[in-house]
């Protein structure tokens, strides 16, 4: 015990005394913080709509008119000139291209029936899909609109209809830091944690000092837990950061309690600890760490959930998932933030957070050579 | 009890051998140099002695454990200076000397009391609190023996310690190390300075992986009808074919 509260004492000292890694590991995750919630904004809009009016009947223009009313869309002019259109697509001016044929207003009022095709620039799929939804939507919109202006619909309606209302629950105006925030302070704290540690131990591996330590009777679990120990601390100190900006950037205040949110981070930490201890003593030099890190935070960060639902993915890549302890704490945080979970609540992430804790762990002990073969 | 024994303690990685085939044993108390061109296998031979590094084959005991089995139980009995510089350049000369000292199980209030004295002989009281990037580097070599010995080791192994120093710090550095050997300690180290190898009670010569010649300085110099060991080291060494341009890969 003793020794491995002078690996901790000694780890401590020097972190606060190499101000670099110490600005970079408060300040560049605040920075991310307060930056990268704003910029991952789903939020699709201003998609920029040409319409190609053949038909110059009052009900195109009003049609015409309600798009460009809608706050997704921006109208783009294109003279009605098919070719202009087509080549205000390939310029990216356009995104959409909504062509209404000649006959529109004939069809609709004397057929009762006629057609109207949409356009999108895929390269963003995204942007696309909820475009032509929103488009969709508005056309429905429309087309009721006209219905019961011809029909003169009844007092009470002939035809049954279901309106649906929606309503959002937890978080009802859909503001995407609150979904953000507790995702990226997730992947953030995941990094200050486990990439440090692990850069800490193969630098010690590059200068030489473990060596002075392989040849010492400290043994393995001390050594590990005595570099675990003080990332644990500065991972907890990212956390509380971490709530700081949100509040004050965003005025995040966790619907869960701060108690909670505590408890599970420092669960997850020895988790993400893990990896980093593991991936200490899978490499030689802090070139190979980095870019072994650098594929491991690119699975974490996709295969998370911070940006894509994992309820949207393959069933693979749902598997794959869970063998990823990101995707725990971010759910756990997003849930105890935003929906005011408890533990209680949570039982299954607590569980896998514990198992991810305990078998990296043990293995990254296990692998760590006082003695190479 | 020999202090270390060595019975054909060998060496491989892939199909080089670093090491071939070596046997020899040091007494209690006696300096033994161990000399070659870079690349002859000292410092892996010295690592297999330290448990930092598994034999192919062979066997032998340092400090009476087994260096196939007992490596952890060698470790409590021997203190290690590595050719790269391994004391904490962001910790002051205090804070290294307590940390190492706490990794023997010194008690703590001994290991205080102790390391003022340590401070004081080295002459370093004034600056202890000094982070040791300051350092000359005379002076972090010095420690860093100090701090190698600080728990009354059996046996220091030292690995090319002086590469690097001045002349007159390596004079000091070799008085240290007779002081130390006069109470008893064994002195294991690796250099290719030849004018330290005089200092040495019998060294040993190895050339590709195999000792070549082993004895004091004195009954080489006349075996091989040589002024001093420099021209003795070439009489031996001509025959080597490794290159000491090429990098060692006994060095890892």
């Amino acid at each position: 015990m003793i020794k491995m509260w002078l690996i901790v004492r000694k780890e401590l000292a020097l972190v606060f005394r190499q101000p670099a890694i110490l600005r970079m590991m408060i300040l560049m995750p605040l920075m991310q913080l307060i930056l990268l919630p704003l910029a991952a904004d789903y939020e699709v809009k201003n998609i920029n709509l040409q319409v190609i009016d053949q038909d110059h009947s009052s009900y195109s223009r009003s049609l015409t008119q309600k798009l460009g009313a809608s706050p997704y869309f921006k109208l783009v002019e294109a003279n009605g000139d098919p070719a202009m259109a087509r080549r205000n697509l390939e310029q990216n001016k356009a995104d959409l291209t909504l062509n209404i044929p000649a006959g529109f207003e004939k069809d609709l009022i004397r057929e009762s029936e006629t057609a109207l095709s949409i356009e999108a620039d895929a390269v963003n799929g995204n942007k696309a899909s909820l475009g032509c939804a929103y488009a969709s939507q508005i056309i429905g919109d429309f087309n009721r609109e006209v219905r019961e202006k011809l029909m003169q619909l009844p007092r009470f309606n002939d035809f049954p209809v279901i309106e649906v209302r929606s309503s959002f629950w937890y978080n009802p105006f859909i503001k995407y830091p609150l979904f953000m925030v507790p995702g990226i302070l997730a992947l953030l704290v995941t990094m200050v944690g486990g990439l440090m540690a692990a850069l800490n131990i193969v630098q010690e591996k590059e200068i030489g000092t473990i060596e002075q330590l392989n040849v010492s009777p400290l043994r393995r679990y001390q050594f590990l837990m005595g570099k675990l120990i003080p990332f644990w601390f500065l991972g907890m100190v990212s956390v509380t950061l971490g709530l700081i900006v949100g509040y004050l950037v965003y005025g995040i205040v966790p619907r869960g309690s701060l108690l909670t949110i505590y408890f599970f981070s420092a669960v997850y930490l020895i988790g993400a600890l893990g990896v980093g201890l593991l991936l200490s003593t899978l490499v030689d030099n802090q070139m190979q760490a980095t870019l072994f890190a650098f594929f491991i935070i690119m699975f974490f960060v996709l295969m998370g959930g911070l940006y894509t639902p994992i309820d949207s993915m393959p069933r693979w890549a749902q598997i794959l998932s869970s063998f990823n302890p990101v995707t725990y704490f971010i759910r756990v945080l997003r849930f105890i933030v935003i929906k005011g979970s408890g533990i209680s609540d949570l039982l299954v992430e607590l569980r896998s957070m514990l198992l991810f804790g305990i078998v990296l762990n043990v293995l990254a002990v296990m692998n760590y050579r006082k003695r190479s073969a | 009890m020999k202090a270390i024994e060595v019975k054909d303690l060998t060496r491989k990685f892939g199909d080089f051998t670093a090491v071939d085939h070596i046997s020899f044993d040091v007494s209690k108390g006696e300096i033994f140099g161990f000399l070659g061109a870079n690349g002859a296998g000292k410092t892996t031979a010295m690592r297999m002695l330290c448990g930092l590094l598994k034999p192919s084959s062979g066997e032998g005991r340092v400090a009476g454990f087994d260096i196939n089995l007992q490596s952890e139980e060698i470790k409590k009995n021997i203190g290690y200076m590595s050719q790269k510089f391994s004391l904490y350049n962001d910790l002051t000369a205090r804070e290294n000397i307590l940390f190492y000292g706490g990794l023997y199980d010194i008690p703590y209030k001994e290991l205080k009391i102790k390391s003022e004295r340590l401070l004081d002989r080295l002459g370093l009281g004034p600056y202890a609190n000094k982070l040791l990037r300051d350092y000359p580097l005379g002076w972090k070599q010095k420690l860093a023996f100090s701090v190698a010995i600080q728990h009354q080791p059996m046996i220091v192994f030292l690995d090319e310690p002086t590469g690097g120093v001045d002349p007159i710090t390596r004079r000091q550095f070799w008085d240290m190390i007779y002081e130390s050997a006069e109470g008893g300690l064994t002195v294991f180290v690796t250099t290719h300075y030849m004018d330290e190898a005089e200092y040495c009670h019998r060294v040993c010569i190895m050339v590709d992986g195999r000792i070549a010649a082993m004895d004091t300085p004195q009954s080489l110099k006349k075996k091989y009808e040589s002024q001093n060991m420099d021209e003795v080291f070439r009489k031996l060494a001509r025959g080597a074919v490794r290159s000491p341009d090429v990098p060692g890969r006994g060095k890892r």
